[in-house]
């Protein structure tokens, strides 16, 4: 399953480094990376392949949202499917 | 299939949720009641509740797996029934409150927040069943917590039953000598919907499948963000900008019934795209109206532009969805749209101005708390009005209107939560009582014979 992680936070040192040691962690694969910075403001987008993660989605939305949380990251992950619905015809 | 990421898109989407409210107003799954009918109220009691808890057990936890792992929040899981008239008509009972308060165990048992159809549908006439009913709705809407009840009384066939008109205005006013909150969940139709998933008017048609998943969707906070955008620029702009956003939200809302339906191996039914207020600031109808121009919703200027609001959200959705059902339009519920409370307060929107509006919304008179010494009389007359727009327009309307008991012009109530709440606004003072005691049926229109 694909799915989008999205990163939000107070610009500085490091976030992606982070997040994609606790993606690697879980076994996950990055497939695209984009990233920009809004009025000061951190904003990351990944495309990712949960194929080989073992957690549940739930559970691994948890995980990312609790670890990005202890270090000031606002993460989610939603499926991608979502976005394909409302920009694609 | 390979998937191009666009994280201008992607952020769009993130942002409507994050920052203008875009939801997923409702999943509704519709269940018929009709294989419950028994001669002994015990004997139907059980059946329903069995029925309920069987077909719905997994609705509520279905709904909230798919908030997680699409990350849009579905705020409401709901339940819509056959018309308890029809399910109770073999029932010896002679009130029906029994049935409402099944009906609400059922709902708090599955985890739903509402429960719809404690209703009747009586535009050409009363069966006894549907008198029980009736008369057992100020017991059994004030006495549940979960269970909402309407009451069709007219439609373009038939034409509009004043002595269903006549009846209802004095049930509202019985069901509101036993608090608000009875009439906040009670409705009363011109041409009602089989098929809509919003509450308080939602219930299961008897055209409809066994079991059926419908999915209302919401976001008048993206229209508004949308269109401050488009400041200044023609309706031309306006109307398109409307309805590409009214498709994104939809095809939204399909991806969810569609997604629920699997997972639950219920029937997709419809998705009805409603732009439903809440009271939250910037989740608001009026506000969008306001940003085409106007000073303040209510203002003249206020039908032309919900007229094309109302138009452009469905021209958006239709092409978003295999099935666009339901009510489908933009709402006007006043106290649950920080807008219209703040139009109704400063006395720039009143009754007539919304009654004009609700030509050309896709319901009715909504949520509209009145003095609680609001004659009966003139409450059925409320209700003719607002029947006769529904017959001769060829369109839904309603009333859901609250007789507040011991408050008057000048003083505000609270519903609480999504119902929001209302100033207590004028009526005209003028009896309608003679016009109301005539009874009997106002013809179906001329445009009725289309065949």
């Amino acid at each position: 399953m694909k799915a989008i992680v999205s990163v939000f936070a107070q610009d500085s040192k490091g976030i992606i480094a982070y997040v994609t040691r606790l993606l690697a962690e879980k076994e996950i694969n990055i497939l695209d990376i984009s990233q920009t910075i809004l009025q000061e403001y951190f904003a990351m987008i990944m495309l990712v392949d949960l194929s080989d993660c073992g957690m549940s989605f739930v559970e691994l939305s948890s995980f990312l949202e609790a670890r990005g949380r202890e270090r000031g990251l606002d993460v989610h992950i939603q499926r991608q499917d979502i976005f394909d619905a409302m920009h694609r015809v | 299939m390979s998937y191009l990421m666009n994280s201008g898109e992607i952020l769009q989407t993130i942002q409507m949720i994050n920052r203008q409210h875009l939801d997923v107003r409702t999943i509704t799954m519709g269940i018929s009641l009709l294989d419950c009918a028994d001669a002994e109220l015990d004997a139907c009691c059980r059946k329903i509740y069995d029925k309920i808890c069987r077909c719905a057990g997994n609705l509520v936890q279905t709904g909230c797996d798919i908030e997680n792992e699409f990350g849009i929040p579905i705020v409401n899981k709901r339940i819509s029934v056959t018309p308890i008239s029809l399910v109770a008509a073999a029932c010896a009972a002679e009130s029906y409150a029994p049935l409402a308060r099944t009906l609400d165990r059922a709902a708090k048992e599955t985890g739903v927040n509402f429960i719809g159809g404690f209703s009747a549908l009586a535009q050409k006439g009363f069966t006894e069943s549907d008198l029980r009913l009736i008369r057992s709705i100020p017991e059994a809407l004030s006495e549940t917590e979960l269970v909402c009840g309407s009451v069709n009384l007219a439609s373009t066939r038939s034409g509009i039953n004043m002595d269903a008109v006549r009846l209802m205005g004095r049930i509202i006013k019985q069901t509101s000598e036993r608090g608000p909150m009875g009439c906040a969940k009670l409705v009363v139709f011109a041409n009602a919907v089989e098929d809509n998933p919003f509450m308080a008017g939602a219930f299961h048609g008897v055209g409809e499948p066994e079991t059926v998943i419908n999915v209302g969707v919401s976001g008048p906070g993206v229209v508004a963000h949308a269109l401050k955008e488009c400041k200044g620029a023609s309706f031309d702009v306006v109307a398109e900008t409307i309805k590409r956003t009214a498709f994104k939200i939809t095809r939204m809302g399909e991806l969810v019934a569609q997604e629920a339906s699997r997972r639950l191996q219920v029937p997709f039914g419809v998705v009805d795209l409603s732009l439903a207020p809440t009271p939250a600031v910037g989740d608001s109808v009026a506000e969008i109206l306001e940003i085409m121009g106007l000073e303040r919703c209510g203002g003249h200027g206020t039908t032309a532009a919900l007229a094309l609001l109302n138009d452009a959200v469905k021209k958006g959705g239709v092409m978003a969805s295999s099935h666009v059902g339901g009510l489908s339009g933009a709402f006007i519920p006043v106290s649950e749209d920080a807008g219209m409370i703040a139009s109704a307060r400063e006395g720039t929107l009143c009754l007539d101005k919304l009654e004009a509006m609700t030509c050309v919304c896709s319901v009715g008179l909504d949520m509209i708390a009145v003095p609680g010494d609001t004659e009966a009389d003139t409450i059925s007359a409320i209700i003719a009005d607002e029947a006769a727009i529904g017959m001769v327009n060829n369109k839904t309307t309603a009333v859901r209107i609250i007789p507040v008991k011991g408050k008057t012009v000048g003083d505000s109530v609270d519903f609480g939560g999504l119902l929001g709440s209302a100033p207590i606004m004028p009526l005209h003072t003028g009896s309608a009582s003679e016009f109301i005691a005539r009874g009997g049926r106002i013809p179906a229109p001329l445009h009725s014979l289309r065949n």
